[in-house]
Protein backbone atom coordinates (compact mmCIF):
# COMPACT_ATOMS: atom_id res chain seq x y z
CA UNK A 1 0.00 0.00 0.00
CA UNK A 2 2.65 2.31 0.04
CA UNK A 3 2.09 5.21 -2.12
CA UNK A 4 4.09 5.53 -5.62
CA UNK A 5 6.77 8.59 -6.64
CA UNK A 6 3.69 9.63 -8.96
CA UNK A 7 1.18 9.66 -6.14
CA UNK A 8 3.32 11.94 -3.84
CA UNK A 9 3.98 14.26 -6.44
CA UNK A 10 0.65 14.83 -7.18
CA UNK A 11 -0.40 15.43 -3.07
CA UNK A 12 2.57 18.17 -3.55
CA UNK A 13 0.50 19.80 -6.07
CA UNK A 14 -2.14 19.29 -4.55
CA UNK A 15 -1.28 21.20 -1.03
CA UNK A 16 0.86 23.95 -3.71
CA UNK A 17 -2.67 24.79 -5.33
CA UNK A 18 -4.25 24.82 -1.65
CA UNK A 19 -1.76 27.44 -0.60
CA UNK A 20 -2.00 29.16 -3.82
CA UNK A 21 -6.30 29.36 -2.76
CA UNK A 22 -5.14 29.88 0.80
CA UNK A 23 -2.73 32.78 0.82
CA UNK A 24 -5.08 35.62 -0.83
CA UNK A 25 -7.65 34.60 1.98
CA UNK A 26 -5.58 34.78 4.72
CA UNK A 27 -6.07 38.54 4.98
CA UNK A 28 -9.37 38.46 4.32
CA UNK A 29 -10.09 35.85 7.14
CA UNK A 30 -8.22 38.30 9.42
CA UNK A 31 -10.12 41.74 8.46
CA UNK A 32 -13.28 39.61 8.94
CA UNK A 33 -13.96 40.21 12.46
CA UNK A 34 -15.35 43.59 12.51
CA UNK A 35 -15.53 44.25 8.99
CA UNK A 36 -18.61 45.95 7.61
CA UNK A 37 -17.81 44.83 4.11
CA UNK A 38 -15.92 48.53 2.97
CA UNK A 39 -17.27 51.36 0.65
CA UNK A 40 -18.37 48.96 -2.22
CA UNK A 41 -19.68 45.80 -0.49
CA UNK A 42 -22.18 48.57 1.41
CA UNK A 43 -23.91 49.52 -2.17
CA UNK A 44 -24.13 45.89 -2.29
CA UNK A 45 -26.32 45.71 0.62
CA UNK A 46 -27.75 48.47 0.28
CA UNK A 47 -29.17 47.21 -2.86
CA UNK A 48 -30.10 43.58 -1.67
CA UNK A 49 -31.85 44.69 1.65
CA UNK A 50 -33.72 47.07 -0.35
CA UNK A 51 -34.38 44.36 -2.23
CA UNK A 52 -35.48 42.45 0.87
CA UNK A 53 -38.18 45.36 1.74
CA UNK A 54 -39.90 44.67 -1.02
CA UNK A 55 -40.02 41.28 -1.20
CA UNK A 56 -41.40 41.66 2.54
CA UNK A 57 -43.92 44.09 1.11
CA UNK A 58 -45.02 41.63 -1.93
CA UNK A 59 -45.04 38.62 0.34
CA UNK A 60 -47.13 40.86 2.72
CA UNK A 61 -49.23 41.69 -0.05
CA UNK A 62 -49.93 38.49 -1.08
CA UNK A 63 -50.65 36.32 2.11
CA UNK A 64 -52.17 38.71 4.39
CA UNK A 65 -51.33 36.65 7.49
CA UNK A 66 -52.78 37.31 10.51
CA UNK A 67 -51.08 36.36 13.30
CA UNK A 68 -53.01 33.68 15.76
CA UNK A 69 -54.69 35.82 18.58
CA UNK A 70 -55.35 33.53 21.78
CA UNK A 71 -51.42 32.24 22.03
CA UNK A 72 -50.27 31.40 25.68
CA UNK A 73 -48.49 34.06 27.27
CA UNK A 74 -45.41 32.89 28.37
CA UNK A 75 -41.48 34.92 29.20
CA UNK A 76 -40.85 38.25 30.70
CA UNK A 77 -41.17 41.48 28.20
CA UNK A 78 -38.36 44.13 29.00
CA UNK A 79 -38.81 47.93 29.01
CA UNK A 80 -37.71 49.25 25.87
CA UNK A 81 -36.86 53.61 25.45
CA UNK A 82 -33.49 55.06 24.50
CA UNK A 83 -33.47 57.88 26.44
CA UNK A 84 -31.35 57.82 30.01
CA UNK A 85 -34.37 57.67 31.90
CA UNK A 86 -37.59 56.31 31.64
CA UNK A 87 -39.98 58.74 29.23
CA UNK A 88 -42.60 59.36 31.70
CA UNK A 89 -45.64 62.49 31.48
CA UNK A 90 -45.17 64.79 33.86
CA UNK A 91 -49.00 65.69 32.97
CA UNK A 92 -50.84 62.78 31.27
CA UNK A 93 -54.17 64.61 31.13
CA UNK A 94 -52.69 67.16 28.89
CA UNK A 95 -50.92 64.58 26.44
CA UNK A 96 -52.54 64.52 22.63
CA UNK A 97 -52.21 62.07 19.88
CA UNK A 98 -51.90 63.95 16.97
CA UNK A 99 -53.50 62.47 13.66
CA UNK A 100 -52.29 64.33 10.52
CA UNK A 101 -50.40 64.34 7.73
CA UNK A 102 -52.02 63.71 4.26
CA UNK A 103 -55.65 63.34 5.43
CA UNK A 104 -58.51 64.84 5.03
CA UNK A 105 -59.78 65.78 8.73
CA UNK A 106 -56.73 65.96 11.29
CA UNK A 107 -57.30 65.39 14.77
CA UNK A 108 -56.00 65.81 18.01
CA UNK A 109 -57.32 62.71 20.11
CA UNK A 110 -57.06 63.05 23.77
CA UNK A 111 -56.78 60.04 26.48
CA UNK A 112 -60.91 60.03 26.70
CA UNK A 113 -61.50 59.95 23.53
CA UNK A 114 -59.14 57.18 22.71
CA UNK A 115 -60.38 55.04 25.48
CA UNK A 116 -63.99 54.98 23.75
CA UNK A 117 -63.02 53.81 20.56
CA UNK A 118 -63.47 50.25 19.90
CA UNK A 119 -60.50 48.18 21.34
CA UNK A 120 -59.38 44.85 20.12
CA UNK A 121 -56.80 42.43 22.58
CA UNK A 122 -54.63 39.48 21.57
CA UNK A 123 -52.23 37.30 23.46
CA UNK A 124 -49.63 37.06 20.45
CA UNK A 125 -45.62 36.28 19.73
CA UNK A 126 -43.43 39.69 20.11
CA UNK A 127 -40.60 39.39 17.89
CA UNK A 128 -36.90 41.13 19.13
CA UNK A 129 -34.45 41.54 15.92
CA UNK A 130 -32.29 40.23 18.66
CA UNK A 131 -33.69 36.78 18.20
CA UNK A 132 -36.08 36.06 21.22
CA UNK A 133 -39.45 36.04 21.35
CA UNK A 134 -42.11 36.42 23.68
CA UNK A 135 -45.83 35.87 24.34
CA UNK A 136 -47.77 38.84 25.89
CA UNK A 137 -51.42 40.05 26.21
CA UNK A 138 -51.84 43.36 24.21
CA UNK A 139 -55.05 45.66 23.84
CA UNK A 140 -55.65 48.95 22.16
CA UNK A 141 -57.52 50.68 18.96
CA UNK A 142 -56.70 49.34 15.36
CA UNK A 143 -54.67 51.67 13.35
CA UNK A 144 -56.99 51.69 10.76
CA UNK A 145 -59.61 52.69 12.87
CA UNK A 146 -57.83 56.26 13.11
CA UNK A 147 -57.31 55.79 9.30
CA UNK A 148 -61.35 55.82 8.80
CA UNK A 149 -61.85 59.06 11.26
CA UNK A 150 -59.08 61.05 9.66
CA UNK A 151 -59.94 59.93 6.08
CA UNK A 152 -55.74 59.59 4.41
CA UNK A 153 -55.70 60.26 0.57
CA UNK A 154 -54.09 58.07 -1.79
CA UNK A 155 -50.80 59.66 -1.95
CA UNK A 156 -50.57 58.33 1.52
CA UNK A 157 -47.68 55.80 0.83
CA UNK A 158 -46.10 55.93 4.09
CA UNK A 159 -47.05 56.27 8.01
CA UNK A 160 -44.58 57.91 9.95
CA UNK A 161 -45.10 57.73 14.09
CA UNK A 162 -43.24 59.96 16.19
CA UNK A 163 -42.49 59.64 20.24
CA UNK A 164 -41.34 61.80 23.36
CA UNK A 165 -38.59 59.17 23.46
CA UNK A 166 -35.96 61.65 22.75
CA UNK A 167 -36.66 61.82 19.32
CA UNK A 168 -36.97 58.02 18.67
CA UNK A 169 -39.38 57.53 15.72
CA UNK A 170 -40.46 55.11 12.59
CA UNK A 171 -41.63 54.73 9.26
CA UNK A 172 -43.52 51.92 8.02
CA UNK A 173 -45.51 50.75 4.78
CA UNK A 174 -49.39 51.90 4.70
CA UNK A 175 -50.35 48.23 4.29
CA UNK A 176 -48.68 47.06 7.36
CA UNK A 177 -49.92 50.17 9.08
CA UNK A 178 -53.47 49.08 7.66
CA UNK A 179 -53.05 45.68 8.89
CA UNK A 180 -56.33 44.52 10.98
CA UNK A 181 -53.75 43.68 14.12
CA UNK A 182 -51.24 46.67 13.88
CA UNK A 183 -53.08 48.47 16.98
CA UNK A 184 -52.28 51.48 19.23
CA UNK A 185 -51.93 49.87 22.37
CA UNK A 186 -52.90 51.51 26.01
CA UNK A 187 -53.30 48.31 27.59
CA UNK A 188 -50.74 45.32 28.31
CA UNK A 189 -51.21 41.92 30.21
CA UNK A 190 -54.98 42.67 30.80
CA UNK A 191 -54.10 46.13 32.88
CA UNK A 192 -53.38 50.10 31.64
CA UNK A 193 -49.84 49.79 29.83
CA UNK A 194 -47.44 51.24 32.29
CA UNK A 195 -43.97 53.56 31.40
CA UNK A 196 -41.72 50.75 30.98
CA UNK A 197 -44.06 49.52 27.77
CA UNK A 198 -44.41 52.78 26.43
CA UNK A 199 -47.05 54.46 27.82
CA UNK A 200 -49.71 56.57 27.77
CA UNK A 201 -50.19 54.86 24.12
CA UNK A 202 -47.75 52.93 21.81
CA UNK A 203 -47.65 51.27 18.74
CA UNK A 204 -48.30 47.08 18.20
CA UNK A 205 -48.57 44.54 15.49
CA UNK A 206 -47.55 41.16 15.45
CA UNK A 207 -46.09 41.65 11.67
CA UNK A 208 -43.20 43.77 12.40
CA UNK A 209 -40.19 43.51 14.53
CA UNK A 210 -39.88 45.01 18.15
CA UNK A 211 -38.18 48.36 16.91
CA UNK A 212 -40.30 48.75 14.46
CA UNK A 213 -43.10 49.96 17.30
CA UNK A 214 -42.82 53.44 18.28
CA UNK A 215 -43.50 53.63 22.21
CA UNK A 216 -44.34 57.07 23.82
CA UNK A 217 -46.43 58.37 20.68
CA UNK A 218 -47.21 61.79 20.23
CA UNK A 219 -47.60 62.01 16.23
CA UNK A 220 -49.11 59.31 13.86
CA UNK A 221 -48.25 61.24 10.18
CA UNK A 222 -49.48 60.02 6.97
CA UNK A 223 -46.80 61.14 3.88
CA UNK A 224 -45.68 60.59 0.22
CA UNK A 225 -41.94 60.77 1.59
CA UNK A 226 -40.99 57.50 3.01
CA UNK A 227 -39.76 58.13 6.45
CA UNK A 228 -36.43 57.14 7.84
CA UNK A 229 -36.39 55.85 11.59
CA UNK A 230 -34.14 55.57 14.56
CA UNK A 231 -32.28 52.25 13.85
CA UNK A 232 -33.43 52.04 10.65
CA UNK A 233 -31.11 55.15 9.88
CA UNK A 234 -28.04 53.40 11.62
CA UNK A 235 -28.46 49.83 9.20
CA UNK A 236 -31.26 47.98 10.65
CA UNK A 237 -33.61 46.45 7.88
CA UNK A 238 -36.46 49.44 7.45
CA UNK A 239 -38.95 46.63 6.31
CA UNK A 240 -38.45 44.74 9.42
CA UNK A 241 -41.75 42.57 8.90
CA UNK A 242 -41.87 38.87 10.17
CA UNK B 1 -4.00 -1.71 -5.93
CA UNK B 2 -2.64 -0.02 -9.05
CA UNK B 3 0.58 1.17 -8.26
CA UNK B 4 0.89 4.01 -11.07
CA UNK B 5 -2.40 6.17 -10.98
CA UNK B 6 -3.66 7.62 -13.75
CA UNK B 7 -5.27 11.51 -14.54
CA UNK B 8 -8.85 11.00 -14.67
CA UNK B 9 -11.20 14.28 -15.17
CA UNK B 10 -13.65 14.06 -11.97
CA UNK B 11 -15.20 17.50 -11.37
CA UNK B 12 -16.51 19.49 -14.02
CA UNK B 13 -16.29 23.58 -13.82
CA UNK B 14 -20.15 23.74 -12.63
CA UNK B 15 -19.20 21.53 -9.55
CA UNK B 16 -15.84 23.35 -8.87
CA UNK B 17 -17.13 26.51 -8.63
CA UNK B 18 -20.26 26.09 -7.08
CA UNK B 19 -18.06 24.36 -4.31
CA UNK B 20 -15.67 27.31 -3.26
CA UNK B 21 -18.43 29.97 -3.91
CA UNK B 22 -20.58 27.99 -1.52
CA UNK B 23 -17.84 27.47 1.02
CA UNK B 24 -17.17 31.37 0.71
CA UNK B 25 -20.82 32.24 1.07
CA UNK B 26 -21.22 29.60 3.99
CA UNK B 27 -18.15 30.87 5.79
CA UNK B 28 -19.95 34.30 6.08
CA UNK B 29 -23.53 33.01 6.92
CA UNK B 30 -21.85 31.46 9.96
CA UNK B 31 -19.80 34.06 11.02
CA UNK B 32 -22.47 36.98 10.29
CA UNK B 33 -25.15 34.20 12.04
CA UNK B 34 -22.57 34.22 14.50
CA UNK B 35 -22.54 37.86 15.23
CA UNK B 36 -26.77 38.00 15.37
CA UNK B 37 -26.65 35.16 17.74
CA UNK B 38 -24.03 37.26 20.20
CA UNK B 39 -27.50 39.58 20.44
CA UNK B 40 -29.09 37.08 22.24
CA UNK B 41 -27.19 33.80 23.06
CA UNK B 42 -29.94 31.55 24.54
CA UNK B 43 -32.47 29.65 23.41
CA UNK B 44 -36.13 29.78 24.49
CA UNK B 45 -38.48 32.66 25.50
CA UNK B 46 -36.92 36.04 26.39
CA UNK B 47 -36.52 35.92 30.46
CA UNK B 48 -37.55 31.92 30.01
CA UNK B 49 -34.69 29.77 28.50
CA UNK B 50 -35.49 26.37 27.18
CA UNK B 51 -33.64 23.36 29.32
CA UNK B 52 -32.05 21.99 25.69
CA UNK B 53 -28.53 21.48 25.06
CA UNK B 54 -26.93 24.24 24.21
CA UNK B 55 -22.94 24.00 24.40
CA UNK B 56 -23.29 27.96 23.11
CA UNK B 57 -25.71 29.43 25.49
CA UNK B 58 -23.98 33.05 26.32
CA UNK B 59 -23.88 32.30 30.08
CA UNK B 60 -21.31 29.74 29.30
CA UNK B 61 -19.16 31.16 26.38
CA UNK B 62 -19.06 34.75 24.13
CA UNK B 63 -18.62 34.03 20.87
CA UNK B 64 -14.67 35.18 19.77
CA UNK B 65 -14.69 38.70 17.70
CA UNK B 66 -12.98 37.14 15.74
CA UNK B 67 -15.15 34.75 13.97
CA UNK B 68 -18.13 37.13 14.13
CA UNK B 69 -18.67 38.81 11.00
CA UNK B 70 -20.14 42.75 10.99
CA UNK B 71 -18.94 44.36 14.23
CA UNK B 72 -22.91 45.02 15.44
CA UNK B 73 -25.88 43.12 15.04
CA UNK B 74 -27.33 45.86 11.94
CA UNK B 75 -23.76 45.01 10.24
CA UNK B 76 -24.25 40.95 10.55
CA UNK B 77 -28.15 41.13 9.35
CA UNK B 78 -27.33 43.22 6.93
CA UNK B 79 -24.13 40.26 5.69
CA UNK B 80 -26.51 37.26 6.30
CA UNK B 81 -29.67 38.80 4.45
CA UNK B 82 -27.06 39.43 1.61
CA UNK B 83 -25.14 36.29 1.59
CA UNK B 84 -28.30 34.20 1.89
CA UNK B 85 -28.91 34.48 -1.72
CA UNK B 86 -25.97 33.86 -3.38
CA UNK B 87 -25.96 30.71 -1.02
CA UNK B 88 -29.28 29.45 -1.98
CA UNK B 89 -28.71 30.55 -5.33
CA UNK B 90 -25.74 28.39 -5.95
CA UNK B 91 -26.60 26.03 -3.15
CA UNK B 92 -29.73 25.65 -5.81
CA UNK B 93 -27.41 25.86 -8.80
CA UNK B 94 -25.56 22.93 -7.61
CA UNK B 95 -28.25 20.73 -6.77
CA UNK B 96 -30.05 20.79 -10.20
CA UNK B 97 -26.99 20.32 -11.72
CA UNK B 98 -26.20 16.62 -9.80
CA UNK B 99 -29.85 15.84 -10.52
CA UNK B 100 -30.00 16.24 -14.40
CA UNK B 101 -26.17 15.17 -15.00
CA UNK B 102 -26.93 12.02 -13.05
CA UNK B 103 -24.30 12.90 -11.35
CA UNK B 104 -25.99 12.20 -8.17
CA UNK B 105 -26.00 8.42 -8.97
CA UNK B 106 -22.33 8.56 -7.04
CA UNK B 107 -22.60 10.74 -4.72
CA UNK B 108 -26.70 9.68 -2.83
CA UNK B 109 -26.77 7.55 -0.62
CA UNK B 110 -29.15 4.73 -1.28
CA UNK B 111 -30.24 1.20 0.66
CA UNK B 112 -27.86 -0.21 -1.99
CA UNK B 113 -24.77 1.42 -0.32
CA UNK B 114 -25.71 -0.06 3.45
CA UNK B 115 -23.79 -3.45 2.80
CA UNK B 116 -20.60 -1.06 1.29
CA UNK B 117 -20.96 1.31 4.26
CA UNK B 118 -20.65 -2.04 6.69
CA UNK B 119 -17.48 -2.90 5.07
CA UNK B 120 -15.72 0.89 4.89
CA UNK B 121 -16.80 0.89 8.78
CA UNK B 122 -14.83 -2.55 9.30
CA UNK B 123 -11.70 -0.94 7.30
CA UNK B 124 -11.41 2.27 8.94
CA UNK B 125 -11.80 0.35 12.80
CA UNK B 126 -8.92 -2.16 11.12
CA UNK B 127 -11.64 -5.17 11.56
CA UNK B 128 -10.48 -4.98 7.38
CA UNK B 129 -7.36 -4.72 6.04
CA UNK B 130 -7.92 -3.82 2.52
CA UNK B 131 -9.68 -0.83 1.13
CA UNK B 132 -12.94 -2.17 -0.25
CA UNK B 133 -13.17 -1.18 -3.85
CA UNK B 134 -14.84 1.96 -4.79
CA UNK B 135 -16.35 3.88 -7.64
CA UNK B 136 -15.52 8.32 -7.48
CA UNK B 137 -17.09 8.14 -3.49
CA UNK B 138 -16.76 5.23 -1.16
CA UNK B 139 -20.33 4.78 0.77
CA UNK B 140 -19.64 6.39 3.77
CA UNK B 141 -18.38 9.48 2.05
CA UNK B 142 -21.53 9.35 0.08
CA UNK B 143 -23.57 9.39 3.28
CA UNK B 144 -21.68 12.26 4.74
CA UNK B 145 -22.60 14.18 1.60
CA UNK B 146 -25.99 13.42 1.38
CA UNK B 147 -26.42 14.49 4.99
CA UNK B 148 -24.58 17.63 4.45
CA UNK B 149 -27.08 18.75 1.43
CA UNK B 150 -29.73 17.46 4.26
CA UNK B 151 -28.62 19.94 6.61
CA UNK B 152 -28.17 22.85 4.20
CA UNK B 153 -31.54 21.97 2.81
CA UNK B 154 -32.79 22.51 7.09
CA UNK B 155 -30.38 25.59 7.62
CA UNK B 156 -32.23 27.19 4.68
CA UNK B 157 -35.71 26.40 5.86
CA UNK B 158 -35.07 27.12 9.42
CA UNK B 159 -33.55 30.28 8.32
CA UNK B 160 -36.74 31.21 6.46
CA UNK B 161 -39.11 29.98 9.15
CA UNK B 162 -37.52 32.74 11.92
CA UNK B 163 -37.12 35.49 9.25
CA UNK B 164 -41.10 35.42 8.12
CA UNK B 165 -42.71 33.22 11.00
CA UNK B 166 -46.01 35.01 10.53
CA UNK B 167 -45.91 36.03 6.50
CA UNK B 168 -44.58 31.54 6.15
CA UNK B 169 -45.92 30.90 9.39
CA UNK B 170 -46.50 27.34 7.53
CA UNK B 171 -42.59 26.91 7.24
CA UNK B 172 -42.02 28.08 10.97
CA UNK B 173 -45.00 25.37 12.27
CA UNK B 174 -43.11 22.45 10.35
CA UNK B 175 -39.95 23.14 12.86
CA UNK B 176 -42.29 23.71 15.94
CA UNK B 177 -42.53 27.70 15.89
CA UNK B 178 -40.50 30.57 15.78
CA UNK B 179 -38.48 29.07 19.38
CA UNK B 180 -37.96 25.66 17.91
CA UNK B 181 -37.28 26.88 14.65
CA UNK B 182 -34.35 28.79 15.76
CA UNK B 183 -33.00 25.94 18.00
CA UNK B 184 -32.75 24.16 15.24
CA UNK B 185 -31.29 26.57 12.85
CA UNK B 186 -28.46 26.42 15.14
CA UNK B 187 -27.98 22.70 15.76
CA UNK B 188 -28.25 22.23 11.77
CA UNK B 189 -25.45 24.83 11.12
CA UNK B 190 -23.57 23.26 13.98
CA UNK B 191 -23.76 20.02 12.67
CA UNK B 192 -23.01 21.41 9.18
CA UNK B 193 -19.90 22.98 10.87
CA UNK B 194 -18.78 19.75 12.39
CA UNK B 195 -19.35 18.20 9.03
CA UNK B 196 -17.13 20.56 7.18
CA UNK B 197 -14.25 19.84 10.14
CA UNK B 198 -14.85 16.48 9.03
CA UNK B 199 -14.54 17.22 5.49
CA UNK B 200 -11.49 19.05 5.50
CA UNK B 201 -9.65 16.53 7.93
CA UNK B 202 -10.45 14.08 5.82
CA UNK B 203 -9.22 15.34 2.62
CA UNK B 204 -6.09 15.32 4.01
CA UNK B 205 -6.08 11.92 6.12
CA UNK B 206 -7.37 9.89 3.78
CA UNK B 207 -7.05 11.28 0.22
CA UNK B 208 -4.97 14.61 -0.56
CA UNK B 209 -5.07 14.12 -4.66
CA UNK B 210 -8.97 14.57 -4.11
CA UNK B 211 -7.84 18.62 -2.83
CA UNK B 212 -6.61 19.27 -6.54
CA UNK B 213 -9.16 17.42 -8.15
CA UNK B 214 -11.91 19.75 -6.64
CA UNK B 215 -9.21 22.36 -7.90
CA UNK B 216 -8.51 21.85 -11.16
CA UNK B 217 -11.06 19.16 -11.80
CA UNK B 218 -8.17 16.35 -13.03
CA UNK B 219 -7.92 13.59 -9.88
CA UNK B 220 -4.54 11.35 -10.10
CA UNK B 221 -5.00 9.42 -7.03
CA UNK B 222 -5.29 6.49 -5.27
CA UNK B 223 -9.43 6.07 -6.29
CA UNK B 224 -9.37 6.68 -9.96
CA UNK B 225 -12.37 4.30 -11.15
CA UNK B 226 -15.37 6.18 -12.02
CA UNK B 227 -18.88 3.88 -12.12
Amino acid sequence: MSESPLVRRSLTIARRDFLRIAAPALPIALAACGWNGGKHLQLVFDKVIGANNKLGEGLLSIRHAQANPNQIARGDMPSYFIAHEMPVLADPASWRLAVGGLVRKPMQFTPQMIAALPHISYTITHHCVEGWSVVKLWSGVPLATFAALVEPITAAKYVQFDSFDDGYMNGWDIASAMHPQTILADGFEGKPITAAHGAPLRLYSPIKLGYKLTKYLTKVTFTDKKPGGYWEDQGYPWFGGL
Amino acid sequence: MSTLPVTVRRHGPLVRITHWLNAAFLAGMIGSGLQIYTAYAHIGYHGETFNVPNPFDGSRLAIPEQVRLGGWLAGGLRWHFTLAWPFVLTGLAYVLFLFFSGEWRALIFRPRDVPGAWQMTRYYLRLRKDHPPQGKHNPLQKSAYTFAIVLAVLSILTGFAIAKPIQLSFVTSLFGGYEWARYWHFVTVWTLTAFIVAHVVMVFVADPASLRAIITGRYRGRHTSHE
